[in-house]
């Protein structure tokens, strides 16, 4: 058995936690504010994450990948490709719902709470470099462009 | 996420940022933010509870509402467990081979149920599971002091390698452990702290580092706070 005593429940989470905190981010002059203009019982909702997911038969993810990959909302054959080892992927291999809320979404839009599901989501990876600017610049504006094309109102964005 | 929250609302998208990272959403204030404090790699929180779920869906699109920019924190925190999983490993079978690769083997019935349980594998980024055994026994070697240069490792890349090591076991585990479903680092203090494979390439590691190998050749090999 393992010696309790030489456990400290949250080290791995607060050590990111701390080290997260120092790092400088990238800062947005004057951020735009897009008001949702209708009921949201009749907006449609995409999810974008940065657990780096795809589906088998798509390109891995390279060390610091600045580029998305697209699925479609029935997909639910999706593997994490993110580099970092400093979280949990055992949480995902459970439940795809915990990072990727695709079924709850799903249960959102029978109930009516939103107007409905997109017919596709994004996945970026995390581990970015750290100017973000082909983010900023060029991958984000090309993700967004694919957003309006499905008609998208509401994006979620979950990270890990 | 805070920069593609900005850059989507910029686009005319309304955004919603799940935060896992209080002073990172704060300094880059995403137009709105719930801010939760899970275990990382688990921004809905709680695996196979969709009644959590839906309410951290929920509060977040109730973001919606305001009419302004909105950082608020969801109301329960949830720690991460880094108490290792109380998971059974295969007894010595062959003797004659490195710990670890004698582990790996007899794990691999219990991660040939995971795959076919979930019709998906995580491994494979660097190397198969058939090459598990044989990349482990590179770095068993590495961990006795022989040459990274001299020796090579299979799927060379020591972070995809490792990862694909640890996919392996983590599939094997989460199919051989009983009971609720583990906590965030429970798997992870399992592997590096109760198996061979952990423990070699925890040793292998400090090797890489004494033998002055490139930062992040050795690093990114385990979690940083290891």
């Amino acid at each position: 058995m393992t010696d309790n005593m030489s456990h400290n429940p949250t080290a791995g989470d607060t050590a990111m936690r701390d080290y997260g905190a120092t790092q400088n981010v990238p800062t947005f002059d004057e951020p735009a504010f897009t008001p949702l203009t209708k009921p949201l019982s009749e907006a449609r909702v995409a999810i974008v994450t940065s657990a780096a997911l795809h589906r088998p038969d798509q390109e891995r993810y390279s060390p610091g990948d600045t580029r998305f990959r697209v699925f479609g909302a029935a997909d639910r054959d999706l593997i994490m490709g993110h580099w970092s080892p400093n979280f949990d992927h055992t949480g995902f291999q459970l439940d795809l719902n915990v990072v990727y809320p695709i079924d709850r979404l799903a249960e959102l839009a029978s109930d009516g709470v939103i107007g409905e599901v997109a017919p596709r989501h994004f996945a970026f990876a995390g581990n970015q470099p750290e100017t973000v600017s082909e983010l900023r610049l060029d991958t984000g504006p090309a993700c967004a462009q694919e957003l309006l094309a499905d008609a998208v109102d509401v994006v979620l964005l979950t990270p890990v | 996420m805070s920069t593609l929250a900005h850059v989507f609302e910029a686009a005319g998208l309304s955004t919603i940022v799940l935060a896992s990272m209080r002073e990172v959403a704060e300094k880059m204030q995403p137009p709105r933010t719930l801010y939760c404090e899970f275990p990382l790699g688990r921004p809905l929180g709680k695996p196979d509870d969709p009644a959590f779920q839906r309410d951290v869906l929920e509060r977040s699109l109730a973001l919606l509402d305001a009419g302004g920019p909105v950082l608020e924190t969801y109301p329960e925190v949830i720690e991460s467990e880094e108490m290792p999983l109380a998971c059974s490993i295969p007894p010595r079978y062959d003797a004659s081979l490195p710990p670890a690769v004698d582990e790996a083997k007899g794990l691999r019935s219990a991660y040939n149920r995971s795959v076919a349980k979930r019709g998906l594998t995580e491994v494979g980024r660097a190397i198969d599971a058939d090459g598990v055994p044989g990349a482990l026994d590179v770095l068993h070697q590495w961990a006795e002091g022989a040459s990274w240069q001299e020796v090579p490792l299979p799927g060379k890349n020591t972070i995809a390698v490792c990862h694909d090591i640890r996919a392996y076991y983590t599939a094997a585990a989460l199919e051989l452990a009983t009971g609720p479903a583990p906590g965030g680092r429970a798997v992870d203090a399992w592997f590096h702290e109760e198996t061979e494979a952990g423990k070699t390439i925890l040793a292998a590691r400090a090797s890489l580092k004494e033998q002055e190998a490139p930062f992040p050749f050795w690093f990114y090999m385990t979690p940083g706070h290891r």
